[in-house]
């Protein structure tokens, strides 16, 4: 294994990386979808089984058994290449794909080759920029089918890596799962929105999957798994050489692997060093990736036609079938609800970016105006999500604990500041709206005679204030309206208590 | 017409993980050279309209459905493995692989 050192930073700022270089991508997609049973066998795929729960000879690769490939896994990876304006391979093999690794039993992966099921498609992404939303237009070299490896875990040593490690026990419950590589073609003239499109395209596939429900996409229980390509060059030069990140495993990672890649790639080409074809990992908590093995080349992999099974060869009537069935793809979806909302294509993108089209939709499924449901969601929502680094689904909050809030607003017993502190109590596992509305006492003070008591204090204190207010300086008023709230911890509607202060002081604007 | 080289075959050993001593390397070389030139003298009888084959019988679309059967006990899968702990299959450290 080599490792290049750079001899003076090991990272430069993403914007000066792009003042000298043009980045390439590539990216590798990997999908489980969710049949009921593994591409070649008919054990379960549930996640979270007990270890080597769901294995039966095929996915053991014991001698003499034969696999026979899932209808329903051909049928999904078919509307997927439809849904992706891929042509439909009339006739492919799967080949074995050779490598001595005990996360497959056989020493073999069955995948499929230089004969893939689905090739030469695209898909349409939006980013935001400066000048509104950019359309890009990704192009996919091929889908394909191939099979899910074990999962190991490495024993002993110090780190848990396989480093030092003593043994490595595996679980082959994953063995065999159905999986989809979707492979782009080289992705360039992106620029500074490299690591924007990167993610743009991952979420845009993520929802595809979600919307033709092959896959349930989650990419923290891994079934949805992104490798990262990434290479750059000098304007006008041919391509560079590129690194192969793997690892990335969440939409905000997908973003961040581009973003460091490219600084750490121009830093060792501006100190005059080389790029080295390899696969590198990269870490969550860090955002960067250290290497990994050098990359293997495609002819260790000994790939021939995997002679235990016998070619799959869609008819037209099959394909034109599964085109029937798909549904309303995202990009669809989004024009849609853009008309139904009656919102602009920027109000629309800032609903997407932030990933919460769906919860949106939801709360306003619930009952909530489409304006608030998207001024929570992209608000407030959206900071606690990025304040705690998660998605912005991964919070506990529902469209009907939207609804119930939007209601007591209505009703006159909260405000937006109680309301978000509503949502902090859900967030913190205080219970449902009402609930953390009792234990935390938030209404809003109506009481005319608490909040006429606040009012005097507030002007014994501020007696100049007053004054000010009673001679026609009415903006005066904000002062005393300001420690009434602060008084009441917020829980003061405020425009009443400037009418109630111009009252008390006898005064009409 | 040349095979394959002994390089290749030091390759190919290395892939599969056999250790071969330069006696065997050359044993084998000679061995798969003899096995490369008959498969060669059968493709220059194929003819370009007779198309390649990976497969006896002529046959597509073999599937099954998508329904769960019952697959092995785990502890019988177990106990057939040389080592076994907490439910997994034990396996000596793996090197030079990451
Ligand atoms: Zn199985």
């Amino acid at each position: 294994m080599s490792t290049t050192k750079s001899s003076a930073v090991d990272v430069i700022p993403f914007d000066q990386a792009l003042a000298d270089f043009e980045p390439v991508l590539g990216l590798e997609v990997h999908v489980e979808l969710g049949t009921q049973t593994k591409m070649f066998c008919a054990c379960p795929t549930a996640f979270g089984a007990e270890p080597n729960a769901q294995v039966c000879p095929v996915c053991l690769g014991l001698p003499g058994s034969m696999p026979v490939v899932n209808r329903t896994a051909v049928e999904s990876t078919i509307r997927i290449g439809l849904a992706l304006n891929c042509a439909i391979a009339s006739w492919c093999r799967f080949a074995r794909k050779n490598y001595f690794y005990p996360d497959m039993p056989k020493d073999y992966q069955v995948s499929q080759y230089d004969e893939p099921l689905c090739s030469n498609g695209y898909l349409d992404v939006t980013v935001q920029t400066q000048d509104g939303p950019q359309v890009f237009r990704v192009e996919i070299e091929r889908v394909h089918m191939e099979e899910d490896t074990g999962k190991l875990t490495h024993e002993g040593g110090a780190t848990g890596r396989i480093h030092g490690a003593d043994y490595s026990l595996v679980d082959y419950n994953r063995a065999g799962i159905p999986l989809i590589e979707i492979v782009t073609k080289p992705i360039v003239g992106t620029g500074a929105l490299a690591p924007l499109v990167a993610r743009a395209y991952v979420t845009e596939l993520r929802d595809l999957m979600r919307a033709l429900g092959v896959s349930d996409v989650r990419m923290e229980e891994g079934s949805l798994r992104c490798d990262v390509n990434c290479s750059l060059n000098r304007p006008g030069d041919p391509w560079g050489t590129r690194s192969e990140t793997k690892n990335v495993n969440s939409l905000r990672s997908v973003e961040r692997a581009v973003r460091s890649e490219v600084e750490r790639q121009a830093a060792l080409l501006l100190a005059g060093g080389r790029i080295i074809q390899e696969t590198r990992h990269f870490h969550e908590d860090t955002g960067r990736s250290t290497p990994g093995r050098s990359k293997e080349h495609a002819e260790d992999y000994r790939y021939f036609p995997e002679p235990d099974l016998v070619p799959v060869a869609p008819s037209d009537a099959w394909i034109d079938d599964l085109r029937t069935t798909l549904p309303e793809l995202p990009s669809a979806r989004r024009e849609r609800l853009q008309q139904e909302w009656g919102i602009s294509a920027f109000e629309l993108m800032s609903v997407v970016n932030a990933g919460a089209l769906e919860l949106v939709e939801a709360t306003i499924a619930a009952g909530v105006d489409q304006a608030a449901a998207r001024k929570w969601w992209t608000g407030e929502l959206l900071r606690t999500a990025n304040d705690r680094q998660v998605e912005l689904s991964d919070l506990p909050v529902t469209g009907e604990q939207i609804a119930r809030i939007e209601a007591l607003i209505a009703a006159g017993s909260l405000n937006d500041k109680l309301a978000r502190q509503v949502f902090e109590g859900i967030i913190a596992g205080e219970g449902d709206v009402d609930d953390v509305v009792a234990a935390r006492g938030l209404v809003i003070v109506s009481d005319d005679s608490a909040l006429i008591a606040a009012i005097d204090a507030a002007l014994a204190e501020q007696p100049d204030v007053a004054e000010k207010i009673t001679g026609g300086k009415f903006q005066a008023a904000g002062a005393i309206v300001g420690a009434v709230m602060k008084a009441t911890k917020g829980q003061a509607d405020a425009a009443k208590v400037r009418a109630l202060l111009l009252e008390r002081l006898g005064v009409a604007e | 017409m040349t095979g394959i080289t002994r390089a290749e075959v030091a390759h190919l050993a290395r892939l599969a993980r056999l250790e071969l001593s330069e006696d065997e390397l050359d044993h084998y070389a000679g061995q798969l050279d003899v096995i490369l030139q008959s498969v060669a003298r059968v493709s220059e009888v194929a003819t370009p309209d007779i198309p390649a084959t990976s497969h006896p019988i002529p046959l597509v679309n073999v599937f099954r459905e998508d329904i769960v059967q019952a697959g092995l006990d785990r502890a019988e899968v177990l106990a057939c493995a040389p080592a076994h702990q907490d439910d997994r299959f034990r396996v000596p450290r793996i090197l030079d692989e990451e």
